[in-house]
């Protein structure tokens, strides 16, 4: 491989601003032939805005593009296509309705005589294109239903389809397993041995050294640097995307844990959990650890009364809460921070105080009419607390980034001063920054005296954050570890059912 | 995942296939069985002449409501239909009464004027971004009012209509009325246009995910505005053979059409949030319903059930595509479950 190859594509200077929130600053990168070229920075850095800026779905206010040397508007995502560029976009963008096959040929299906859509050499590319990514999918089942993974390989099979010169890949792992990105690895390397160069956003930086060449890091809207792989370490690119020496990822004060808040007993739910016993006191973080699958959400959400269980209790506070009655929950002062924010913790089109009132309104109401002036000083409150950065109140949350999106739902609970605090994967997705501050926040609510229980499937995570780590397995508790006791290798025997050490 | 599990998925998919293409199939078997159940009360129900009229009734909303899917596919809504089809009658029939315009030009004319409110909704849902629904339920207002205002309290009367022209609404071809006939041209090509040809396609992308359509570069707002004028031309098209079947006009014809030519659609298994659903479902949708008001009238129950049991038909067809939806989704669920 030339070691300088040709510049495929180059930004320049790109600004992009949506009234008052600067989204870009300063986006600069260059993408080279046969090169595959790692974009890091934290949430709200600017990386999905530049690469809507390059998939034509935004137009710059300011900079340059060029394509091979040329400079180049894109007019929309159909101008961006011809141009050879194709993207992975964070969130899948798939039609329900259609076919998988469809979902990946959409305005560019296969014609046969009397320009007729020809459905089985259309399902059959599909099929091939599968092939090469070693997944099975049906072409012709409908895109309902697909699960994230599922949904995120038809995404790539869409972009391997184009042929694209330039691929653009936004996070394109964060739902696949670990044999499935090896394999988008190895589609990787066969575009570039093809001469396509590609763009990879990833907040693995594991993955990142795995397979690029080259890396550019973002901070706060403006390029920061460009080096070659080899010349740079985890540590570096750290400081680089924060800014600053990260204190700690991991900020654990020491406390000692009072009165017990959960107590649970038996819980049992046919097929899905099994005689779930254990309790959480006040001023500890208790983390249900585990493979996906094993039956954590769903046994956060039988305490919380969204499922309904078969057997056994819970008690808050000594008196036990009724069987699928969330409301009943949340006036025991419970608070549930569900995984996934979009659907369940955020009306994504609601403006950011009216989110965070949403679960304080029978606080804020006085004869059934909400007060917009204590909504707004309630969410103005909580949001310099969790220091959340946003351009004014009123703009809908779908506006913020993903970490900043988690402060919200966390500052939605937190404004009931919750006595206990569920919450499901708490940085899932969330930049490095944005997490360490989360973490610093978990520790100091349990530090002021409340219950937390943390379900994590990131080991570092559970293995910094927790007093206390229960783990499960097929819906059963395989070990209950203290601190101390919890290694990285305790907990993963118990969570593979290799009990034997336990 | 192994050879079983793709063994497993493509079942999954025959068994939905199935069941999709069933919701034709089942309109048809209603549609036979109320017939059936009918011709025992009152044996002048299956002649060839009330087979004919049950034919013809049903034409007129199965075309409009082969344009109504169209726009209803692209999660819009089209409810200026039947103001559209009354103005284009009218103004079809004036022309014939005072201009004495060739037989042929008629059907021209109607699909023009037709064409040119479809126009008029496409362009401001799409350029301007008001939600069709106001916007066609203005049209609809706009067009009742511009009709009024040009019949003026005429009529137009069946003398005043060339003869080859009322012919269309009466006569037969091999036992099937014309009427009939054309309406199932257009549905064959309109069905098999929208299944087979790339834009069409594209017309069903819109309405199933916006925002995706938008990042696959679709060119959302074309698409939605010949979706408009596409209905527009129809229920102008509708307007003609409506003056053909009726043989007289004045400002009322068409009124209320609007809302059976969607049940029609939905009864036939269009989504109304969009995404899905076939012409030839709404054109037997529309049979049906016909069907049922006829058979009403044969087994002398009073009219005034008419309308309550097409809107339970509709409810029925809208729970059903619920309990449909749900299951399909548990299923594929369940099926990745056990391969995962």
């Amino acid at each position: 491989m030339a070691d300088v190859a040709a510049p495929r594509l180059e930004l320049e200077q790109a600004v992009k601003h949506f009234g008052a929130v600067h989204a870009l600053d300063d986006g600069s990168i260059t993408l080279r032939a046969g090169e595959a070229h790692a974009l890091l920075g934290e949430n709200g850095a600017g990386k999905s805005t530049l690469v809507k800026i390059l998939g034509g779905v935004y137009r710059p206010d300011a900079g340059v593009l060029r394509i091979d040397g040329e400079a180049t508007d894109f007019s929309g995502p159909a101008a961006s296509r011809d141009a050879g560029v194709s993207i992975i976009f964070q969130e899948p963008s798939l039609f329900p309705d259609l076919s998988v096959a469809e979902n990946i040929f959409m305005g560019r299906q296969p014609l046969a005589a009397g320009r007729r859509i020809d459905r089985r050499r259309m399902e059959r590319e599909a099929h091939s294109i599968f092939d090469s990514l070693g997944v099975h999918i049906d072409p012709a089942r409908p895109a309902r239903g697909l699960s994230v993974a599922d949904q995120q390989l038809v995404e790539i099979a869409k972009a391997l389809s184009l042929n694209a010169r330039v691929l653009v890949m936004d996070e394109p792992t964060a739902a696949l397993t670990n044999v499935e990105v090896q394999r988008l690895f190895d589609v990787i390397v066969t575009l570039r041995e093809r001469g396509a160069a590609v763009l990879f956003i990833s907040h693995r930086l594991e993955e990142v050294f795995a397979c690029c060449q080259r890396v550019t890091i973002m901070r706060d809207g403006r390029f920061v640097r460009t080096a070659p792989i080899e010349d740079v370490t985890i540590d570096d690119i750290i400081r680089s995307m924060v800014g600053r020496d990260l204190e700690t990822l991991f900020p654990k004060s020491e406390t000692t844990p009072k009165d017990v808040v959960l107590e649970v007993e038996g819980l049992s739910s046919v097929g899905v959990f099994d005689d779930i016993s254990f309790t959480v006191r006040r001023g500890e973080i208790v983390a249900l650890a585990g493979l996906v699958g094993a039956g954590r959400t769903e046994v956060a959400r039988a305490i919380f009364g969204i499922d309904r269980y078969g057997a056994g209790s819970v008690r808050v506070g000594g008196r036990e809460l009724p069987n699928g009655r969330p409301k009943a929950a949340m006036a025991a002062g419970v608070a549930l921070v569900p995984e996934d924010r979009r659907q369940q913790g955020l009306v994504m089109d609601m403006s950011i105080d009216q989110n965070v009132a949403l679960a304080s309104l029978s606080r804020l109401s006085a004869l059934g009419l909400i007060r917009h002036s204590s909504e707004r000083r309630l969410a103005t409150t909580w949001a310099e607390k969790l220091q959340v950065k946003y351009g004014r109140m009123r703009n809908t949350v779908s506006t913020l980034s993903g970490g900043n999106q988690q402060k919200v739902v966390l500052g939605k609970w937190l404004a009931r001063e919750p006595q206990l605090l569920i919450i499901d994967e708490p940085t899932r997705g969330i930049d490095v920054g944005t997490k360490a501050e989360v973490h610093r926040l978990l520790d100091g609510l349990v530090a002021g005296g409340m219950a937390v229980l943390m379900i994590s499937s990131e080991l570092p995570e559970v293995l910094g954050m927790a007093d206390r780590v229960i783990v499960l397995r097929e819906g059963r508790v395989t070990a209950q570890l203290a601190r101390a006791e919890a290694t990285e290798d305790a907990v993963m025997r118990a969570a593979t059912g290799q009990v034997a050490a336990a | 995942m192994t050879a079983g599990a793709i063994g497993r998925e493509i079942d999954g998919r025959s068994w939905l296939v199935g069941l999709l293409r069933a919701r034709e199939i089942g309109i048809v078997l209603l549609i036979a069985i109320v017939v059936i159940v009918t011709s025992v009360h009152n044996s002048h129900f299956l002649t060839a002449n009330s087979v004919q009229q049950l034919l013809s009734g049903a034409a007129i909303v199965a075309l409009l409501g082969v344009g109504e899917t169209l726009v209803l596919v692209t999660r819009n809504v089209d409810l200026s239909v039947g103001s559209v089809l009354g103005l284009s009658a009218y103004v079809v029939g004036d022309l014939f009464k005072h201009e004495h315009i060739p037989v042929w030009s008629g059907f021209v004319i109607g699909i023009a004027v037709g064409m040119v409110c479809g126009a008029v909704n496409g362009l401001i849902v799409t350029a301007l971004r008001v939600p069709s629904l106001v916007v066609t339920l203005g049209m609809l207002y706009v067009v009742r009012g511009v009709d009024s205002k040009i019949v003026n309290g005429n009529r137009i009367d069946p003398d005043a209509i060339p003869n080859s022209f009322t012919a269309v609404g009466y006569k037969n071809i091999l036992g099937v009325p014309w009427l009939a006939v054309i309406v199932a041209i257009v549905v064959v090509v309109v069905g098999f246009v929208m299944r087979s040809m790339r834009s069409s396609r594209e017309l069903y992308a819109i309405g199933s995910n916006p925002d995706a359509a938008a990042l696959a570069g679709i060119p959302i707002g074309r698409r939605v505005f010949s979706a408009f004028v596409v209905s527009g031309g129809l229920a102008g098209l509708g307007g003609a053979l409506f003056l053909a079947l009726h043989a007289q006009i004045d400002n009322s014809g068409g009124t209320g059409y609007e809302l059976t030519v969607v049940a029609a659609a939905v009864v036939g298994g269009v989504a109304i949030f969009g995404g899905s659903g076939s012409v030839v479902g709404a054109a037997l949708g529309a049979l049906l319903l016909n069907t049922v008001s006829q058979a009403l009238v044969a087994s002398r129950v009073s009219s005034f059930w008419n309308d309550a049991i097409a809107g339970g038909l509709l409810l029925c067809a809208i729970a059903f595509d619920r309990w449909l939806s749900l299951r399909v989704t548990r299923s594929l669920l369940s099926a990745e479950r056990s391969t995962a």
